[in-house]
């Protein structure tokens, strides 16, 4: 399973690599980042059908999150990746404008890793 | 003898009118002395009375002009904390943040640790070396955010606190790079649907500047909270193709006096300010945001600030286009 992770936070790329370390030593799972929203498309563009899942923060300077989902869904259809939300900010709006917009889930900060680690398995 | 005889007759008569009019001059005297004593008596007391409205009038004064006084004191006060409250929402995004790596890393680290004694037992030595290796550099990891955390609690303290009025030397890029990210969560977490881009741009060799931190954070956080206020509003009336852009640099330079000076510029691409405003936004109370928005007081309080550093603030503008202030401060002034 391939994950790309957007998030402007740099050391998350530390703490995915760290959180699964034995699921990428095992090769179960392979990571990219991406530390924008503009990142996260220019690597989906060229990496078209790898990423089978995206976690993308919400909150982010420039391209926000939602932006992004929006884009996501509207442009790779074939097949549409599942896209995993996370914010800070777990309001209703934001919630409900993820759905809206084709989010497959909805997560909180700070991520739950075992939690993430369950869904992402029931994948 | 002869003498007296003579006199007797006429001289009665003059004796007589003599004495009288000396009476009547008399009483006429007192008459005039009662009369002017009462009448300076009237002025007398038409003078206390007007002294005693004149110091009642002092005492209205001076209670009106410490009242207005302490009222000042209030709305300088009550500015500071709106634009607390305005950050309050960014400080705790911003230090959400590094406390969750805190703790996902040094949860990571106690699963590491365990794992190293299992492998400890095997002597798997190769293995206990990688995993040292990573153990160390959650630790930095966790070192780095707890900073950060700390920064950024000191910073708004700082910022809460009355002025020390102490100059100190301070990172000015640092500051302001901090102003920048707490005001962008602050605006995000009021208005959800809000998105800026943010760029920074700082000369490294400014090096230290001698200010009250305090009170140059005020110019910048203000100063940045009007510049998202500016696209944010330009964002709600143009098309989507709008990107809003705020931006920060500073450049080092050397004044013609030979002094170097530091420049700090903020600048947006909003709706600019408009002609008949120009002259009016340093003035205290003027705000062009709906009433029970703004206090008006931002910039006539940055530009007091400023001033008082022996520096100086200017606004540069294009109706519908930008809007940038420029801070210039004296690097060596203490």
């Amino acid at each position: 399973m391939k994950v790309l992770v957007v998030d402007d936070e740099r050391d998350v790329q530390i703490l995915f690599e760290q959180r699964f370390r034995k699921e990428i030593k095992n090769n179960d799972m392979q990571f990219a980042f991406a530390f924008s929203g503009e990142e996260a498309l220019d690597y989906l563009n060229i990496h078209q059908h790898e990423a089978v899942l995206i976690l993308s923060d919400i909150n982010m300077p420039g391209m926000s999150g939602l932006e992004l989902l929006d884009r996501i869904k509207n442009k790779f259809k074939t097949p549409p990746p599942k896209v995993m939300m996370i914010t800070a900010y777990g309001d209703k709006e934001n919630f409900e404008t993820a759905m809206r917009l084709g989010a497959d889930d909805f997560l909180t900060k700070p991520v739950e890793f075992t939690v993430l680690k369950e869904k992402l398995k029931a994948i | 003898m002869v003498y007296l005889n003579t006199i007797q007759s006429s001289d009665i008569i003059v004796f007589f009118f003599a004495g009288l009019m000396t009476i009547i001059l008399l009483f006429g005297f007192i008459l005039y002395f009662l009369f002017t004593y009462r009448h300076k008596q009237r002025d007398f007391n038409l003078l206390q009375l007007q002294k005693d409205e004149i110091d009642t009038q002092k005492h209205l004064l001076e209670n009106t002009l410490n009242d207005l006084k302490l009222t000042q004191t209030q709305l300088i006060h009550s500015e500071k904390m709106a634009s607390l409250g305005e950050l309050t929402a960014g400080i705790a995004h911003e230090i959400q943040n590094p406390l969750n790596f805190v703790n996902n890393f040094s949860d990571v680290n106690i699963e590491l640790l365990n794992e190293m004694i299992t492998a400890l037992d095997n002597q798997n030595y190769s293995e206990i070396k990688i995993m040292l290796n990573d153990v160390l550099m959650n630790e930095t990891k966790i070192n780095d955010h707890g900073k950060r955390a700390d920064g950024i609690i000191k910073s708004m303290l700082q910022h809460s606190r009355k002025s020390s009025g102490i100059k100190e030397p301070i990172n000015i890029n640092t500051l302001a790079d901090e102003y920048m990210r707490l005001a962008y969560h602050g605006f995000r977490a009021k208005d959800k649907s809000f998105n800026a881009k943010t760029e920074t741009d700082f000369d490294d060799s400014v090096g230290p500047v001698n200010v009250v931190p305090q009170d140059i954070g005020r110019v910048i956080l203000n100063l940045i909270t009007n510049a998202f206020y500016a696209v944010s509003e330009k964002k709600k009336s143009t098309s989507e193709s709008y990107e809003p852009i705020v931006s920060i640099n500073t450049r080092k330079k050397i004044a013609p006096g030979g002094k170097p000076t530091v420049i700090l510029s903020v600048r947006d691409n909003g709706n600019g300010i408009p002609k008949e405003a120009i002259d009016k936004i340093f003035q205290p109370f003027f705000t062009t945001k709906p009433s029970g928005q703004g206090t008006g007081l931002g910039l006539s309080l940055s530009y007091d600030i400023v001033k008082a550093h022996g520096g100086d603030l200017k606004v540069s503008t294009k109706e519908g286009e930008y809007a940038e202030f420029i801070i210039t401060l004296p690097i060596q002034n203490g």
